[in-house]
């Protein structure tokens, strides 16, 4: 037994995020199929039903997917904090977000009421479990890595998310008496920058100087960038409230600031990277890169947003929202899945059939021409997603690329799925 | 006065640099550097993983009395990397490119999040328990390697 003061625990058993990192290119091939079936209607603007599906398609059954699986096999690893019963956590938390994130979405599409109050109550019951679990653990974690603060203001915004996205369910059909464009633009910037974003950015801290051997990120960042994040979201939260004259004034400083911040992070995991001592230039360095160049362009277009004539407004946050969705973070959790994931078969076949000499290493599990692969697939799909945007006759096309992509993704994952247990088999068989 | 978890945590980034080393020539097929540079961060990992398991381990469970706790975890991993170097001793002797870089992979993913484990943790409680005794254990630790 071990005693009760240990303060780090072996890693949750593998099928335990393993379902989350398999469930989550099906939901990015859903909304590649969107795509197709919609076409450049589509991209007219970000709050059409099959735009606003699409979208809870990705944030919810991608990126929150992947982000639950990640959490609840990096904390006993990153913080020093394991979830308790993470077996149970994952059993209730994976089939609730599942349905919840197909209710969300296809409740857009159909404008059944019901559904959307179903799928708004499914992922708020799902991600309330998580958020329960994951900060019990984090509170009592030992640790004193900046992630483990990042991870604390990720998770609070994930709860204001859900707020904001449950009152805004409620007011769109019940008729609320709150103001829904204010909250309608609160919703994704809490989700996106609060959740997503600061997530990243504290499991960056970690993994950026452990995958590529790069420095430490300087502690003049680490230290504050997620808390000044986190504050300049609350501020802009405040601001959408005062008397339009004011609110327009603040929140261009707000958002400014935000932008600045948000391009600091980027440009320095750039410049650590260029100086990384690893010179290896694997698929998942690419799609990080990538990444980050398309949050600098991001933060960018963000900072002059307001500059723009009012015209030009409605296609600028269609591209904002590209580069940062499909773009940034789809980019990084691609290039992240990658390294997790073979790591993982390889890490739970290395302990629990040690010496046997017959688990693949993990280039082997995952050879680096499919990985490889993937990635150009990706580029292509995201570049035409972007020139569609102006030519809205490559939205299908767009579509089509990003259903292929979603597809390889998902089979490149499933190979080392399929690795994993051949292998628990074969060792098995030979005991 | 040093505290150890700066010390050890150099003892890290100096086998990385050595990782670094024999993975870029093993990229180049550069194979007569590659295995000199194997060796040598094969032997700088050895002597830290016995400095651990042989000084400062014996040390923190004698402290906390926790001998199944946190440091038979990291024995457990040591192991594990001990492996993972036999492999990789026997993909460079064999000149097999692939192999190689696959077992470097796999390597250095094992290798840090052990150094995550120790550095977030482990080292900072070590720093607690035995403020007292660094300056020793250090000094033990240093003739121990020559």
């Amino acid at each position: 037994m071990m005693p009760a003061t240990l303060s780090y625990e072996q890693a949750p058993p593998f099928p335990v995020p393993l379902r989350f990192f398999l469930t989550a290119p099906l939901f990015m091939l859903l909304a590649a199929l969107l795509l197709v079936v919609e076409g450049p209607e589509i991209m007219l603007s970000r709050h059409l039903p099959a735009t606003l599906a699409a979208t809870h398609l990705l944030t919810l059954g991608f990126t929150t997917m992947v982000m639950c699986g990640a959490l609840l096999q990096m904390l006993p690893v990153v913080a020093g904090a394991p979830v308790a019963a993470p077996r149970l956590i994952a059993w209730m938390v994976y089939p609730l977000l599942v349905l919840g994130a197909l209710a969300v979405a296809f409740s857009f599409l159909s404008e059944i009421v019901t559904l959307m109050y179903a799928g708004a109550l499914l992922t708020a019951i799902a991600l309330c479990i998580f958020l329960i679990a994951t900060g019990h653990a984090l509170l009592r974690s030992p640790s004193r890595s900046p992630s483990v603060p990042a991870m604390g203001y990720a998770l609070l915004a994930l709860s204001v998310t859900v707020a904001l996205g449950i009152t805004l369910v409620i007011a769109r059909y019940h008729g609320l008496a709150v103001p829904y464009p204010a909250l309608a633009t609160l919703h994704p910037l809490w989700g996106l920058v609060g959740w997503t974003l600061v997530l990243i950015i504290g499991v960056a801290y970690q993994v950026v100087p452990m995958f590529q051997l790069t420095s430490a990120y300087p502690s003049a960042m680490t230290s504050r960038l997620t808390g000044i994040l986190f504050l300049l979201l609350v501020l802009r939260s405040g601001f959408e409230f005062l008397s339009p004259t004011i609110r327009d004034g603040l929140s261009f400083l707000v958002s400014a600031t935000l932008a600045a911040g948000v391009f600091w992070f980027g440009a320095v995991t750039l410049q650590l990277q260029h100086r990384r001592k690893r010179k290896l230039n694997d698929p998942a360095l690419m799609f990080w890169r990538s990444g980050l160049f398309l949050l600098l362009a991001a933060a960018m277009l963000g900072a002059g947003f307001p500059l723009l004539p009012p015209e030009y407004r409605d296609t600028a946050s269609f591209v904002l929202g590209i580069l940062t969705l499909p773009g940034f973070i789809l980019a990084l959790i691609n290039g992240m899945l990658y390294k997790i994931v073979p790591f993982l078969a390889w890490f739970h076949l290395q302990a629990n059939f040690p010496g046997k000499g017959i688990v693949p290493n993990v280039r082997q599990m995952l050879p680096e021409t499919m990985t490889r692969g993937q990635m150009r697939l990706y580029l292509a799909a995201l570049t035409t997603l972007l020139l569609a945007v102006g030519l809205p006759h490559l939205a299908r096309p767009a579509g089509i690329l990003w259903a292929l992509n979603a597809f390889w993704l998902a089979w490149n994952l499933l190979r080392v799925a399929r690795i994993y247990k051949h292998t628990v088999q074969l060792a098995t068989t030979r005991l | 006065m040093t505290l150890l978890s700066q010390s050890l945590s150099e003892t890290h980034r100096q086998c990385d640099t050595l990782f670094a080393a024999m993975e870029n020539a093993v990229t180049q097929q550069k194979w007569g550097d590659a295995s000199s540079v194997f060796n040598e961060f094969r032997q700088a990992t050895e002597d830290h993983f016995q400095a651990e398991e042989n000084i400062l381990f014996p040390a923190f469970e004698k402290a906390t009395g926790m001998t199944q706790g946190p440091t038979r975890l990291m024995r457990r991993e040591h192991q594990q990397m001990r492996d993972a170097l036999s492999r990789m001793a026997g993909a460079i002797a064999t000149r097999d490119a692939d192999a190689s870089l696959g077992c470097a992979d796999t390597l250095l993913m094992l290798m840090q999040q052990h150094n995550l484990k120790e550095e977030q943790m482990l080292y900072r409680m070590m720093d607690e328990v035995l403020e007292s005794e660094a300056d020793a254990l250090l000094a033990r630790i240093k003739t121990m390697a020559v």
